[in-house]
C-alpha cells in the first residue's frame, strides 16, 4: 500500500492541489494522510480544509488548527495575525471539523502526529537527535510520521540505540528497514522552509518500507497574491518564493 | 573483513531470534539452498536456485553465531540497502532481499570467475599485466562512484572478473551511499575496513570520500607490483594511523622492474591527502591505460621512503599534519571529467575554428576544476598500405603530429598532467574517435565542424557520425560565421 503523507498545508490551496495532483500521477490510489496545520498563514483555509475532508483518509490536528478553533497563544506576530484573520474567515463546518481532529492516529506500525510525540500538545519541534530520540522512545509504533518543522528529515534509532539523522534526497527512496525505528519529518506542502520553495510531501510504501520525498512546483504567484489581497502580513507572501 | 574495531557497545540487539538453518535442500523465500561456498567473519554464502530466476545465484546471510558483533548486522543492512540500487556490469546483479523479521538474506547473481585472491600466490605481477588489471578495477570504481557509492573495502577478495572482462566489486557491507542514511557511520566510532588497504581519512572515520577507494586500489597495486604490502597488516588503531605520517618505500626500491610511470601512478594513489590523488577513478584508469602519457614527477624517481626529518615533521608538527575534512555540502563531489578534443591537423589551418575550439574548452575547464583533456588527432591510413608507423616516414609523421598537438594546446596554459596527446592511426576517423572515447572513458568529446562541401554532403561528416555513435556528450564547434 502507498501512503501520501502531507503536512503543514497552511491554507495554501495552490500547493495542496498540486501535491494531490502529483500523488495521483506517481502514486495512484495512495491513501492521503494529512499531519496537521491545514490552516494559518495562507489565504484559503476553508477551501484547503474542505478539500482535505474529501480526500484525506486520516487527518490529525496541528497547532495552527488548534489556535484557529480554540485559544492557543504564544505564536509569532505574523502567525498570530494570520490566526486572527483565519478565525474570522473560517466557515462553521470547517471550524467544527478542525476542532474535532485527533492529536494522533496509530495505524499498524505507524504513528501519525503533528509534532514531537512524547507530548503532542506541547507542539515541540523535532529538529535534533535528542528530540527525535524522545519522540521515538515515547511512541509504541515503529515508524513515526510528523510535520511541524517544515523541513524534510529522517531520524533512525540504530541497533545500538544511537540516532542517525539524514537529510533525504528528492525522489530517492530511503529504506526504513525493520527492526529499526524511524521518525520522518515530511516537510511542508504550503510553506517549505528548507531553502526550496517547491511544495514538499512524502510517499511511504508499506510493503517495501521505503519513504520517497517529492518536491512539486506550484503556482506560488497566485498563492502569494491571495495572501496579500487578504491583507495578511507581506512576509507570509514573500517567503513562499524563498522557501524559508 | 580483515579489520574490525568496534566503537559502540551493543546495548540492545535487534531481535535476531529463531533463525532458519541454512541446510542444503532447505527452501528460504522461495530459494532452494545449495552447498555453502564461503564462510567469512561477517557472512555465509550459499549457492541457491529459484525456478523464476535462471542462472547461478548465491545467497548471503549474516554470520551471527559468534561474538554478537553488531557490525555484522549493520553492515548487512547497509548491503541490503545499497546492492538493489546498483546497476551495470561492475556490481553483482541483485535478485532479492530477505527481511530481518524472518531470515535476513541477500540473493544475487553468482559470478563464476574467482576473485583476485589466488593471484597473491604469484606476486609480483608484471606491469604489463598489472596496469590493465588495475585499469579494469578503476573503471569499476568509477561506475559505482557515479552511482553515489563509495566502496570502502577494495581488496583482492572483493574483486572478481567476469568472463566478458569487466571487474566486479562485491561486498557493499562497509560502503557509503551519499543519498542514503549511513548506518555504519552512526553506529561505530572507530573505522571499519581492511587494514592493509584502508585510506588515512577512512582510518580517521571519514566515510564519504570516493578517493578512499583510489588509495585502497593503490595499496593493492603496490602489493601486486612488489609482493609486499605497503603498510603491512596492522592489528591496532595506532598501527593503522602510522600511514598518515609514514610513507612506504617506493615500489621500484623493492622491484626494479616496476616502470617509473607505474610507480608514479601507485604513489599518487597512496598520497595521504585525497586532494593529491587522482581526481576520479576514471582519471586513474586513464593513467593505467596510457602509461606513456603519465607525467613523471619526483614520485617516479624516488628510491627511498622519506627521511626521518620529513616523517617526524609530518607526525609532530601540527602545520605539516594532514587535515581530513568532511565535505561541507553533503552529496557527490564535483565531477572531474575527462575531456577530449579531436583536431584535424591535416586540412588547411583554420585559425577561427581553432580559437572557437579553445574557447569551448576553456569554458569546460572553468566549470570543472579537476578536468583533464586528451588532445587527439587521427592520422588517416591508406587502405592499401596501412603500416606507415613502421617506416621512417610514417614515424616522422606521427611525431610531427604530436608536436602539432602540443603547439595547438599551448595557449590553453594547462599544467602537465592535465593534458595528454594522442595520435590515433586509423582508416576511419569517426570510428577511431568513437572507439577511443569508449575505451578511455571520455566524458565529453569536442570537435570542429568543417564547412559543408559536396563531398561531405554525399559521404556525411566525421563530426555528425561521431555525434551519433560516441558513448558520451559530443560538442561540435563551429566558428562564428559573421
Amino acid at each position: 500500500m502507498l501512503i501520501a503523507l502531507m503536512s503543514d498545508i497552511h491554507g495554501n490551496l495552490e500547493a495542496f492541489s498540486a501535491c494531490l495532483a502529483d500523488a495521483e500521477i506517481v502514486a495512484p490510489d495512495a491513501r492521503i494522510v494529512v499531519l496537521g496545520d491545514f490552516v494559518g498563514y495562507g489565504a484559503d483555509p476553508n477551501a484547503v480544509t474542505r478539500l482535505a475532508m474529501t480526500r484525506a483518509a486520516i487527518s490529525v490536528r496541528g497547532n495552527h488548527d488548534e489556535a484557529a478553533t480554540g485559544d492557543l497563544t504564544g505564536m509569532t506576530a505574523d502567525a498570530a495575525a494570520a490566526i486572527a484573520w483565519t478565525r474570522s474567515t473560517l466557515a462553521p463546518d470547517v471550524r467544527e471539523w478542525l476542532s474535532k481532529l485527533p492529536l494522533e492516529v496509530e495505524e499498524e506500525d505507524r504513528l501519525y502526529v503533528h509534532a514531537e510525540a512524547s507530548r503532542p500538545t506541547a507542539w515541540r519541534y523535532v529538529m535534533d537527535a535528542d528530540a527525535a530520540r524522545r519522540s521515538i522512545e515515547a511512541a509504541e509504533a515503529r515508524l513515526t510520521f510528523t510535520g511541524h518543522t517544515h523541513v524534510p528529515v529522517l531520524f533512525g534509532l540504530t541497533a545500538t540505540e544511537k540516532i542517525t539523522r539524514f537529510r533525504p534526497v528528492t525522489d530517492v527512496p530511503v529504506p526504513m528497514p525493520r527492526p529499526r525505528r524511524w521518525l520522518a519529518g515530511v516537510g511542508s506542502v504550503g510553506q517549505p522552509r528548507d531553502g526550496s520553495p517547491a511544495a514538499c510531501y512524502a510517499i511511504f510504501d508499506t510493503e517495501r518500507a521505503e519513504l520517497t520525498f517529492r518536491r512539486v512546483a506550484y503556482d506560488i504567484a497566485t498563492a502569494a497574491a491571495k495572501i496579500r489581497a487578504a491583507g495578511l502580513p507581506d512576509r507570509l507572501a514573500s517567503r513562499l518564493s524563498n522557501g524559508h | 573483513m580483515g579489520f574490525g574495531l568496534i566503537g559502540g557497545s551493543a546495548s540492545r540487539q535487534p531481535d535476531l531470534m529463531h533463525r532458519l538453518r541454512l541446510t542444503e535442500g532447505a527452501v528460504i523465500g522461495g530459494f532452494v539452498v545449495g552447498p555453502r561456498l564461503h564462510r567469512g567473519g561477517m557472512a555465509l554464502i550459499h549457492a541457491v536456485t529459484h525456478p523464476d530466476h535462471p542462472g547461478p545465484l548465491v545467497m548471503k546471510v549474516p554470520a551471527l553465531f559468534e561474538g554478537e558483533d553488531p557490525a555484522a548486522i549493520v553492515s548487512f543492512e547497509m548491503e541490503q540497502m545499497i546492492l538493489p540500487r546498483l546497476h551495470g556490469p561492475h556490481a553483482p546483479r541483485f535478485i532479492a532481499n530477505g527481511d530481518f523479521s524472518a531470515q535476513p538474506f541477500i540473493v544475487m547473481e553468482r559470478i563464476p570467475a574467482g576473485s583476485l585472491l589466488p593471484r597473491l600466490a604469484h606476486l609480483p605481477m608484471a606491469a604489463e599485466e598489472l596496469a590493465p588489471l588495475g585499469a579494469l578495477v578503476a573503471t569499476a570504481l568509477e561506475a559505482i562512484h557515479r552511482q553515489h557509492v563509495v566502496h570502502l573495502d577494495v581488496k583482492p577478495s572483493n574483486i572478481l572478473l567476469r568472463e566478458s572482462g569487466e571487474a566486479v566489486l562485491i561486498d557493499y557491507g562497509l560502503s557509503h551511499h551519499d543519498q542514503l542514511p549511513d548506518l555504519m557511520e552512526e553506529e561505530f566510532r572507530l573505522p571499519y575496513g581492511t587494514a592493509p588497504y584502508m585510506a588515512p581519512e577512512q582510518v580517521m572515520g571519514i566515510r564519504s570520500e570516493p578517493r578512499s577507494d583510489l588509495f585502497a586500489l593503490g595499496a593493492l597495486l603496490y602489493f601486486f607490483a612488489t609482493g609486499t604490502r605497503p603498510f603491512g597488516d596492522p592489528q591496532k588503531l595506532s598501527g593503522l594511523k602510522r600511514r598518515i605520517w609514514r610513507d612506504p618505500p617506493p615500489p621500484r626500491a623493492l622491484n626494479p622492474d616496476v616502470p617509473k610511470a607505474l610507480q608514479e601512478t601507485i604513489l599518487r594513489c597512496l598520497e595521504v591527502d585525497p586532494e593529491r590523488r587522482h581526481p576520479s577513478a576514471a582519471q586513474l584508469a586513464f593513467d593505467l591505460r596510457n602509461p606513456d602519457q603519465v607525467v613523471l614527477t619526483p614520485r617516479a624517481e624516488k628510491l627511498e621512503a622519506d627521511g626521518w626529518r620529513a616523517t617526524l615533521r609530518r607526525r609532530f608538527n601540527p602545520e605539516a599534519r594532514p587535515v581530513f575534512r568532511r565535505r561541507l555540502d553533503e552529496g557527490a563531489p564535483p565531477p572531474a571529467p575527462i575531456l577530449a578534443v579531436a583536431l584535424d591537423l591535416a586540412e588547411a589551418p583554420d585559425p577561427l575554428l581553432d580559437d572557437a575550439l579553445r574557447v569551448t574548452l576553456r569554458g569546460l575547464l572553468a566549470i570543472h576544476a579537476g578536468a583533464r583533456i586528451a588532445c587527439l588527432h587521427v592520422l588517416r591510413q591508406n587502405r592499401l598500405a596501412p603500416d606507415t608507423s613502421l617506416n621512417p616516414e610514417g614515424q616522422n609523421k606521427h611525431v610531427n603530429r604530436l608536436v602539432a598537438l602540443r603547439t595547438w594546446a599551448a595557449p590553453l596554459g594547462l599544467p602537465e598532467g592535465r593534458v595528454t596527446f594522442h595520435v590515433l592511426e586509423a582508416i576511419d576517423a569517426a570510428a577511431a574517435l568513437t572507439e577511443y572515447a569508449k575505451a578511455n572513458g571520455i566524458d565529453h568529446l569536442v570537435l570542429g565542424a568543417r564547412p559543408v562541401s559536396i563531398k561531405r554532403r554525399l559521404l556525411g561528416s566525421v563530426s555528425a557520425e561521431v555525434a551519433m555513435l560516441a558513448p558520451c556528450t559530443v560538442t561540435v564547434v563551429r566558428p562564428y560565421a559573421g
